[in-house]
């Protein structure tokens, strides 16, 4: 990608036509309460294009079987399959080879494999490891489960009034005993797209590798983290239109191959015997067990169908539907936005004077719009602006202005209903 | 206004939620416990004093949506003077009707102003909403050492 890691490109964009790209998407014709499906909740997970429905469909019509053990047909098949998912990841993210991704069952996992298996090898007592006030809890709670273990500390990048992480403060804060920098690439809770370039370099000027949790910023385009330098980067196949329980460990390979294994099983090994295991290659040795084969496939269909997507065209959709809702919605009185940040992606979280967000779903839904209420899994953010929760919409490339538009007659209509 | 909504936002609810009754912290409590559901982040203490078996007063602070904080005030309302019998008698009878709805033969007045509530079950995602006050007031009486009640 060029000049920036996410939005604002150069390039000039052709007309991407979100009507047409719905046909692909076959829940996106439900209706809900009697209503068309409005859904604003692709923060959460995204819809299934036909092409992974197909491709995990086929995967246990034809070539279902276990893979890297049978010398027969269908384990060879479904072996190659599972294989060229890995090199369809490699390609959406740009990374050097297929050894550094590895299969896990999403962010979560990805970023729990990091901290164990790094944290039990690089932290020690007095060390930092150093994330930001806008993370996900999935980017908190396991530094905090191996600071504890270690003894180590975990230090916080504050945020500002319009939910950018205050790089002054990162500055100050990264001192030396910061022994891994953990941020993300894209906030859940709020859009911001982070300046993931900048952290990188200066953590790296001072050593210190750098973790980007990528799961809310792959639904926006292929990243290549061979450009942003990033150590490890972890995404969940959900999000970006692919499967449930299924994700990815992007890990450099220099580093990911000085970590010890994360579980211990199958697949993960070369030999087994009671005195002595000797550990299997990467990435193999940290996908212990049979891996969810069909979920990998899907991913790959995932990852396929949208590297032919025409992304400038998509970029410049997307951000004239965050403008457009944006404007549209700040209309409404009593609405305030949560998250203003100058570079962000397609989320507007907000909150209506003092009715509770989950009044709000709860009104929307019955319009069938779906969006998300509560605190996303980030309550840190909410403590920060002094709310218990928002209300979220999320956008991907399939919404349409229209949609919008019933978004904010819904809200209107919460006004009505909850009178106010 | 659709249906649905109008049964689930009634005029006593929305009511409730705006102004609160007894939502005030009772000094010399002899029960505080804490009503939480981690999930949507509605937050309440409720406060009771006992005498004898009987609820002397009840109060409740905090945040939620309309329907935990009117269930919570339209609770406090009805339960004041209440024994302990009745009190957990009329958490029964709450939470048949927010799980199972009116029945057929039921006549709404012999629920008093929870009749309001008589919607919530057409909203699964929304009962546990309705009942998070009931269920810390229940644990209130029952258990003097209570002081966190979580639902999700």
């Amino acid at each position: 990608m060029p000049a920036n890691t996410l939005s604002n490109e150069q390039t000039v964009a052709g007309v991407f036509d979100a009507e047409a790209i719905r046909e692909e998407f076959p829940i996106l014709e439900r209706r809900v309460h009697g209503r068309p499906l409005v859904y604003l909740d692709n923060a959460a997970t995204t819809q299934k294009p036909l092409p992974v429905l197909r491709a995990e469909d086929s995967y246990y019509r034809t070539l279902n079987s276990n893979v890297h053990r049978g010398v027969h047909r269908l384990s060879e098949e479904a072996t190659e399959a599972y294989e060229a998912s890995r090199e369809s990841v490699r390609r959406y993210l740009n990374a050097a080879s297929t050894q550094e991704i590895v299969f896990v069952r999403g962010t979560t996992e990805a970023i729990n494999l990091v901290a164990a298996t790094f944290g039990r090898t690089h932290l020690a007592p007095g060390d930092v490891v150093l994330i930001s006030g806008l993370e996900h809890h999935s980017n908190i709670v396991p530094w905090q489960m191996v600071c504890a273990e270690r003894g180590a500390t975990l230090s916080v990048i504050p945020i500002d009034d319009r939910g950018q992480l205050r790089m002054d403060e990162f500055g100050r804060l990264l001192t030396d005993r910061v022994k891994i920098v953990a941020v993300n690439h894209v906030s859940n809770a709020l859009g911001t797209v982070n300046p993931v370039r900048e952290i990188v370099a200066k953590a790296h000027a001072r050593s210190i590798p750098v973790l980007l949790d990528g799961a809310q910023a792959l639904p926006h385009g292929p990243v290549d983290v061979r450009e942003l330098e990033c150590d490890f980067y972890a995404f969940s196949g959900h999000k970006v239109f692919g499967p449930t329980g299924i994700g990815v460990l992007y890990g450099r390979s220099a580093l990911l191959g000085s970590l010890p294994p994360y579980q211990g099983g199958g697949d993960m090994i070369r030999s087994v015997t009671f005195e002595k295991t000797v550990y299997n290659d990467l990435p193999y040795r940290f996908e212990a067990g049979t891996p969810n084969i069909a979920g990998s496939i899907g991913l790959g269909a995932a990852l396929d169908y949208l590297w032919k997507l025409d992304w400038p065209g998509i970029r410049a959709h997307e951000r004239d539907l965050l403008s457009y809702a944006t404007e549209q919605i700040s209309t409404v009185p009593g609405i305030r936005l949560i998250g203003t940040a100058e570079e962000k992606v397609g989320v507007l979280s907000f909150v209506l004077q003092d009715v509770h967000p989950h009044d709000i779903g709860t009104i929307l839904d019955q319009e069938g719009i779906a969006i998300r209420t509560g605190h996303h899994c980030a309550q840190p953010v909410m403590i920060r602006f002094g709310i218990p929760a928002t209300a979220r919409a999320s956008f991907a490339f399939y919404n349409t202005k229209a949609e919008v538009d019933a978004l904010v007659e819904g809200v209107r209509r919460v006004r009505e209903v909850m009178g106010v | 206004m659709r249906d649905d909504l109008r049964s689930l936002y009634q005029e006593i609810i929305l009511d409730h939620n705006k102004n609160p009754r007894n939502f005030r912290v009772l000094e010399g409590a002899d029960r505080v416990v804490e009503a939480y559901n981690p999930l949507c982040g509605d937050h309440y203490t409720i406060y009771l004093s006992l005498e004898q078996g009987v609820i002397r007063e009840i109060t409740f602070q905090g945040s939620g949506c309309a329907i935990s904080k009117s269930s919570a005030s339209v609770m406090s309302t009805m339960l004041k003077g209440k024994t302990r019998q009745e009190a957990e008698e009329w958490f029964r009878r709450f939470h048949h009707l927010v799980t199972e709805g009116l029945g057929a033969d039921e006549d709404p007045e012999s629920y008093g102003k929870l009749a309001a509530f008589s919607g919530v079950n057409e909203f699964p995602a929304r009962v546990k909403c309705a009942i998070l006050a009931w269920h810390t007031m229940k644990s209130a009486l029952q258990d003097p050492a209570a002081s966190t009640i979580s639902t999700e």
